[in-house]
C-alpha cells in the first residue's frame, strides 16, 4: 500500500513556510512539535548522552548526584581487563546472533518471499503461517520453546532423537538439557584472552527460537520490496537471456535497496538489543549478550554500578551507531534542508 | 581422602562473632529441644507467647501502640506454600488497626532486582540474615528497627546478633531458619542396606554402592546459579573450617591459594557421581529426582521438602514422611562435621517507611511465636526463630533440622548471604556453573575470580 | 518433504487449470513443508496444554492423550493471577497508544506540510532515537525515574509506576510513529493545504479536519502494530517496575515460571494465553499488521 511513496519526494518551495503563518497559527504549530519533541529528547537523547558521560564516572545510584566520581577510564579498563571473559563471551555471542540472523532466518525469509511472490495459490495461508510467530513476545517465544521444545523430560526434541533411537547429535546418550548445557559446542583461543571463545551450546539452540521470530518478519518486508519491483525490469532481464537467479541476484535484488538498507539495520538493531529471551530463560551461563550486562549491573543483587553499567552500555552504542548514521544517510540523503 | 590442610588463620572480625555464634547455636539448640536455656537470654519473655503479639503489648513496644492504616509488605516468597504460609501469618496478625497489603514478586527476581527494589521499598520487606542484611544497613538502605526488639523476648541473644548491622542496631527480625543438609530417603537406604557416611571415604564408598544399584548418587540442580554454592561452602568448611570460610567470603583470602583449590579437588572426585547437566536443572526438579528414587542424595537446605505438595499428589506424603537428612560428611578430621549451614530468614523495615508505627507493629508481630507458629503450621519445612514457638508440632524433621543445628559448633548463613552481594552474584554464581561445566579449568576459572573479587570488595 | 509433495501437489495444478508443472510442485512441497515446521512450537504447546504434566513426562510428547483437560488453563489464569495483569497491560497500552499517535502525528505534520529550518533536524533526531537499543537509555532513565516525583503514587517517585512506563512507550515509540507518518503525509497532494489555507483555515483545522482523516489507514497501521510491541514490552516492565502485581501480562511471565516449578505443562498455557491477545489482533488485523512494518520501510 505504501510502495509509491517514494516517488513522492517533496518538491522545495511547494511547503508553506513557517514565517508565513498568523501567530496563533504559529503558536500552535510550535506546541504541536514542542510537546513530543521534549518528551523524545528528554527520555532518550538525554539519557543517551548521559551513559556516555556516566561511563567515565563511578557512583552506586543511591547517593546523590553531587557524589559521581570522575575515574577517566577505569570502567573500560575493568570491563576488558577483570570482567573481560562475560564481556568478550558476550561480544562473541552477539555476533554470532547478528550472524545467524544474516545466514539463517535472513536468506530464509528472502527465500520464502520470493517463492511467494510467484503468484501461487494459498499464499496468504502461507504468509499467515510464516509470519504469527512475529507477534510474539520474544519472551513468550523462549518460555515456549523451553517448556515444549526443549524440555529435558518431555520435549519434543528429546524425543524426536529417542524415537529416531539416535542422540549422538551433542554426543550424548542421556536427553539433553538443552537451555542449560552451556558447554562450548566449539571453541578457539585468542592471544590476549585467558578463556577460549566459542558459542554454548545452549546459545545455538535459542537461536532457533529467534530464528523461528525473525523470517518472518524479514518474508513480509521483501514481499513488499518485490511487488515494488517494476515488472518491465525483470522483463528486460528475461529478454537478455538472464536465467531466475541471475535476473534475482543482477535486477530484482539491487532494485529493492531500501528493503535490503531497513532489513540489515532492523536486523543489526534487533541482534544487539536481544535481552526477553535470555532473561525470561533465568540467564544461564552461556547466553551472555551485552544487553545483558547492562542490566546486570543496574538489577543484579549488588547492582548500583552506574559506571560500569552505562560502559557496557557504551560498548552496545558503538556496536550500533554506525549501523544508525549509515541508515539515516541513505534515507535522508535526497531530503532537502 | 585428606588435603593440604592448613591452620586457620587467627579469628578476624568478621560479621558477628564467634561467640555470637555459638549462642546463635545455643539459642537454636534451645528452640529444637525446648530447653530452658534460652529463657535467660530473653529479657522480656511473656508467658503465653501464642496469644499475644507485640503490637498489642504497648510497653514493650510502644511504635506500636499508635498503629493503624495500611502497611505495605514486600515478599519474594512466590512458591504455592510459602505463599500460602505468609498469608495465614498475616492473617493472625490481632491488631485490627493496621491492614498489611501483600506485594509479591517471583523469588528470584526479587533477589535479582534487591538493588533497584531498596531504592523504592514496601515498608516491611523480606530478607535475610548476615552481610546481605549487612551490607544494606551499612548503605542506609534499611531501617533502624533497635526499638522493635525491645519487644521481641521470645528471640535469644544470638539470633540478636544475627540481626544487627555493623553499627550496633538491629536492622532485622528472623522468622525461620533451615539447615542445609544431605537429603536421603529412608526407604531407599534401609532397602538396600546403605549406612550414614560420616567421613568423606565413606561417602565415597556409598555413591559407589549407588552407582552399582543403578542408582545416581548425587542429586545436582545449579538452575539460577545458586544451588550448587551450597557444595562449595560445605567442602571448603570441611575442608578448611569455619575461619577460613568466613575470611574467604570477606574478601580477606585469595582464592587462588592451595586451599580453595583443594575444596575443587575434593568436589571433582565426587562430580563423576552428580547427575549430568547441573547447569540447566532447577533444585524443584532435583528434588523430583530424589523423590522417584532416581538419586539417592541431595544436599539442599530443608525447604526441599516444600517441593512435594500432599494436596496436588497423592504420592507426596509418603515421600516427606520418607525423607531423612544427615548432616555433611567430615573431611578434614581436624574440622570433623563442627560446622552446618543454616540460613536465617526474615524481614527488614525500609529506611522511610510511610507508614513506620505500623511497620514497626508488624514486625514486632513477626517476630513472636504466634507468627512464626501460624506460618510453619502451612510450610512445616523449617524451625522457627523464636524460642517460644511449640515444638509440639515439629515434624521429625524439624526436630532433627534443630538437633543439627544445636550440635555444629559454626554457623555459616550461605554462600550469597555470606558475602558481598555483588561478588556473589556476577562472579561465583558464573565460577562454579563453569566449573561444573568443564572442571579442567578451574586454574583460570579461579584466576578471574580473584581478580575480579579485588575490583569488587574496592569498590 | 517426498511425501508432503506427493499428497498435496495433485490440488495445486487443477485449481489453477494448468497442467502440472513438476517445479510448482517441488514449491509447494518446500512451502508445505516449512509452513508444517513453523507451527510445531505452536501446535505442540497446544496439545500438552491440555494434557497434565505428570502424563507426558512420563509418555513423552508423542503419545496419545489419556486425559484432555482445561485444568492448566485454569490452574496458569488463576495462580498468574492473569485477568489482573491484563488489565495492567490494558491500562499502559490503551493511553500509550493514543497519546503516541496523536504526538506523532503532529510532528509528522509539522515537518511534511511546512518548511521550517529544523525538519531534516528533527526527523534524524527521531528516527535515530528510535534505532538506539534501549539497554543504551536504560542506566540513566533510571536515575531519572528515581529522581522524578510523582507524589500520588506508592513509591514516590517514577519508578514502579504505570505512568513510568507508560512514558517511556511514549517517548520512545514517538520515533518510530514520527518517521513513519511523516513519510506518509508527504504522499498527500500539498494543493489540498493550500487551498484550505486560502479558505483561511486555521493550522489545527488543517491538521484535525484534513490531513488527520486521510491518515486512517496509516495511524490503523502503526496503531496495530504499536499494540503489538507495547504488549509484548518485558524489557522496559521488568527493569522500571518492581512490584509484582503492577506487572504488564508479559513481563509477569517470571512470576509464572517461578510459581509452576516445573510443570511444563502448566507454563505452556499461561504463555499461550499471554500470546493469545496478540494472535488474535494479528488474525483480525493481519493487513493492517503488515502494511504498519512496510510503510516505515518503504521510503527510500
Amino acid at each position: 500500500m505504501s510502495t509509491d511513496v517514494t516517488k513522492a519526494a517533496p518538491q522545495v518551495g511547494r511547503r508553506r513556510r513557517f514565517s508565513q503563518l498568523s501567530k496563533r497559527d504559529k503558536i500552535v504549530l510550535f506546541s504541536m512539535v514542542a510537546v513530543p519533541t521534549f518528551l523524545h529528547i528528554v527520555f532518550v537523547w538525554i539519557p543517551t548522552l548521559s551513559t556516555i558521560v556516566l561511563s567515565f564516572t563511578k557512583w552506586d545510584g543511591l547517593s546523590p548526584v553531587s557524589s559521581i566520581k570522575v575515574v577517566g577510564l577505569r570502567n573500560y579498563w575493568e570491563i576488558f581487563t577483570v570482567f573481560e571473559a562475560k564481556l568478550f563471551a558476550a561480544l562473541f555471542n552477539n555476533v554470532v546472533l547478528l550472524g545467524f540472523l544474516f545466514l539463517g532466518p535472513s536468506l530464509l525469509g528472502v527465500l520464502l518471499a520470493y517463492l511467494l511472490d510467484k503468484n501461487i495459490r494459498g499464499t496468504r495461508i502461507y504468509q499467515g503461517i510464516y509470519y504469527f510467530p512475529v507477534v510474539l513476545s520474544l519472551a513468550v517465544v523462549g518460555i515456549i520453546w523451553k517448556s515444549v521444545m526443549f524440555s529435558e523430560r518431555q520435549g519434543l526434541l528429546n524425543h524426536t532423537w529417542s524415537i529416531l533411537g539416535d542422540r549422538t547429535v551433542f554426543g550424548q546418550t542421556e536427553p539433553i538439557d538443552f537451555v542449560g548445557d552451556q558447554g562450548k559446542a566449539f571453541s578457539f583461543n585468542i592471544p590476549f584472552l585467558d578463556s577460549a571463545l566459542g558459542p554454548s551450546k545452549n546459545f545455538l539452540v535459542i537461536l532457533l527460537a529467534i530464528a523461528w521470530r525473525h523470517a518472518g518478519y524479514v518474508m513480509v518486508m521483501y514481499l513488499a520490496g518485490l511487488k515494488s519491483v517494476d515488472p518491465a525490469l525483470r522483463e528486460a532481464a528475461a529478454i537478455d537471456g538472464c536465467n531466475e537467479w541471475q535476473a534475482f541476484r543482477n535486477v530484482v535484488f539491487p532494485a529493492m535497496k531500501p528493503i535490503n538498507v531497513i532489513v540489515l539495520v532492523i536486523t543489526v538493531i534487533e541482534a544487539l538489543r536481544t535481552f526477553d529471551i535470555v532473561a525470561a530463560l533465568n540467564a544461564p551461563v552461556g547466553m551472555e549478550l551485552i544487553s545483558l550486562q547492562v542490566t546486570e549491573n543496574i538489577l543484579g543483587e549488588g547492582g548500583g554500578q552506574v559506571g560500569r553499567g552505562s560502559a557496557y552500555g557504551v560498548v552496545l552504542l558503538i556496536m550500533c551507531i554506525g549501523f544508525i548514521i549509515w541508515y539515516l544517510a541513505n534515507h535522508y540523503r535526497e531530503e532537502q534542508l | 581422602m585428606s588435603n593440604n590442610y592448613q591452620p586457620s588463620p587467627s579469628p578476624s572480625e568478621v560479621g558477628f562473632s564467634l561467640i555470637s555464634r555459638r549462642q546463635a547455636l545455643l539459642g537454636a539448640a534451645g528452640v529444637a529441644g525446648g530447653a530452658a536455656l534460652l529463657a535467660a537470654c530473653g529479657s522480656d519473655a511473656k508467658e503465653d507467647g501464642a496469644a499475644a503479639p507485640g503490637a498489642t503489648d504497648g510497653a514493650a513496644a510502644p511504635a506500636a501502640s499508635a498503629a493503624k492504616g495500611e502497611v505495605t509488605f514486600g515478599s519474594n516468597y512466590s512458591d504455592e506454600k510459602p505463599k500460602a504460609a505468609l498469608a495465614a501469618t498475616m492473617a493472625a496478625f490481632t491488631n485490627k488497626d493496621v491492614t498489611v497489603k501483600v506485594n509479591t514478586v517471583d523469588h528470584n527476581s526479587y533477589q535479582e532486582n534487591i538493588t533497584t527494589y531498596l531504592q523504592n521499598p514496601d515498608d516491611v520487606m523480606c530478607w535475610f540474615a548476615g552481610y546481605r542484611m549487612r551490607f544494606f544497613a551499612a548503605k542506609g538502605l534499611v531501617g533502624d528497627i533497635s526499638d522493635v526488639w525491645g519487644s521481641l523476648g521470645e528471640l535469644s541473644g544470638g539470633f540478636k546478633t544475627a540481626s544487627t548491622g555493623d553499627d550496633g542496631k538491629q536492622y532485622f527480625v528472623p522468622l525461620y531458619y533451615y539447615p542445609w543438609a544431605v537429603h536421603y530417603r529412608k526407604s531407599v537406604f534401609a532397602e538396600k542396606g546403605y549406612a550414614i557416611p560420616k567421613t568423606w571415604d565413606e561417602f565415597l564408598a556409598l555413591c559407589e554402592k549407588m552407582t552399582a544399584d543403578g542408582i545416581t548418587p548425587l542429586v545436582a540442580a545449579n538452575d539460577g546459579k545458586w544451588p550448587q554454592m551450597g557444595m562449595f561452602d560445605m567442602i571448603n568448611l570441611r575442608t578448611n573450617g569455619y575461619q577460613f570460610h568466613v575470611d574467604l567470603m570477606a574478601g580477606k583470602k585469595e582464592w587462588t591459594s592451595p586451599e580453595v583449590a583443594q575444596v575443587f579437588t575434593n568436589w571433582e572426585t565426587i562430580l563423576g557421581h552428580q547427575q549430568e547437566g547441573a547447569n540447566g536443572r532447577t533444585w524443584q526438579d532435583g528434588a523430583n529426582a530424589l523423590g522417584a528414587k532416581e538419586a539417592g542424595m541431595y544436599l539442599l537446605g530443608t525447604f526441599v521438602a516444600s517441593n512435594f505438595d500432599p494436596a496436588a499428589d497423592p504420592k507426596a506424603q509418603e515421600i516427606i514422611d520418607d525423607l531423612d537428612f544427615f548432616p555433611f560428611p567430615s573431611i578434614n578430621p581436624e574440622h570433623g562435621q563442627d560446622a552446618v549451614e543454616a540460613p536465617i530468614d526474615g524481614f527488614m523495615m525500609a529506611a522511610k517507611p510511610k507508614n513506620a508505627d505500623a511497620a514497626k507493629a508488624l514486625l514486632a508481630y513477626l517476630g513472636t511465636a504466634a507468627a512464626q507458629e501460624a506460618y510453619l503450621a502451612v510450610d512445616p519445612s523449617s524451625v522457627a526463630a523464636s524460642s517460644k514457638a511449640s515444638t509440639a508440632g515439629y515434624n521429625a524433621l524439624q526436630k532433627k533440622s534443630a538437633e543439627l543445628v544445636g550440635s555444629a559448633k559454626y554457623i555459616a548463613q550461605f554462600l550469597d548471604r555470606d558475602t558481598n552481594p555483588e561478588f556473589a552474584s556476577k562472579v561465583m554464581g558464573d565460577a562454579i556453573a563453569n566449573f561444573l561445566d568443564d572442571p579442567s579449568k578451574i586454574a583460570e576459572i579461579l584466576k578471574g575470580v580473584e581478580e575480579q573479587k579485588k575490583i569488587i570488595f574496592a569498590g | 518433504m517426498t511425501a508432503a509433495t506427493a499428497t498435496w501437489a495433485p490440488d495445486d495444478p487443477r485449481a489453477n487449470k494448468q497442467r502440472v508443472k513438476p517445479a510448482r510442485v517441488l514449491l509447494h512441497g518446500f512451502l508445505i513443508l516449512t509452513s508444517l515446521i513453523w507451527l510445531v512450537p505452536l501446535v505442540s504447546a497446544l496439545y500438552v496444554s491440555f494434557r497434565p504434566y505428570g502424563e507426558t513426562s512420563r509418555k513423552g510428547i508423542f503419545s496419545a492423550p489419556d486425559t484432555l483437560t482445561l485444568s492448566n488453563y485454569t490452574g496458569a489464569f488463576k495462580q498468574g493471577r492473569m485477568a489482573h495483569h491484563y488489565l495492567v497491560t490494558l491500562m499502559i497500552v490503551i493511553p500509550s497508544l493514543v497519546l503516541i499517535l496523536f504526538l506523532s502525528s503532529f510532528v509528522a505534520f509539522a515537518v511534511s506540510r511546512f518548511t521550517w529550518r529544523f525538519n531534516i533536524a528533527l526527523l534524524l533526531v527521531f528516527t535515530a532515537g528510535n534505532l538506539l537499543p534501549q539497554q543504551v537509555i536504560i542506566q540513566p532513565l533510571f536515575q531519572m525515574y528515581k529522581r522524578i516525583p510523582l507524589p500520588w503514587s506508592d513509591s514516590g517517585n517514577l519508578l514502579d509506576t504505570l505512568i513510568g512506563v507508560g512514558l517511556i512507550h511514549i517517548s520512545f515509540q514517538i520515533g518510530f510513529c514520527t518517521f513513519v507518518l511523516s513519510n506518509y503525509m508527504k504522499t498527500i497532494p500539498k494543493e489540498l493545504n493550500e487551498a484550505a489555507m486560502v479558505d483561511g483555515a486555521s493550522v489545527w483545522r488543517q491538521y484535525a479536519q484534513i490531513i488527520l482523516p486521510l491518515c486512517r489507514p496509516a495511524i490503523a497501521a502503526l496503531a496495530t502494530l504499536e499494540f503489538t510491541w507495547i504488549y509484548n514490552d518485558f524489557f522496559w516492565a521488568v527493569v522500571l517496575i518492581k512490584s509484582g502485581d503492577k506487572r504488564p501480562i508479559t513481563s509477569s511471565i517470571s512470576n509464572l515460571t517461578g510459581q509452576f516449578f516445573s510443570d511444563d505443562n502448566l507454563v505452556a498455557s499461561g504463555s499461550l494465553l499471554i500470546a493469545l491477545p496478540t494472535l488474535v489482533v494479528y488474525l483480525i488485523l493481519q493487513k493492517q499488521f503488515i502494511s504498519g512494518l512496510t510503510l516505515g520501510a518503504s521510503k527510500g
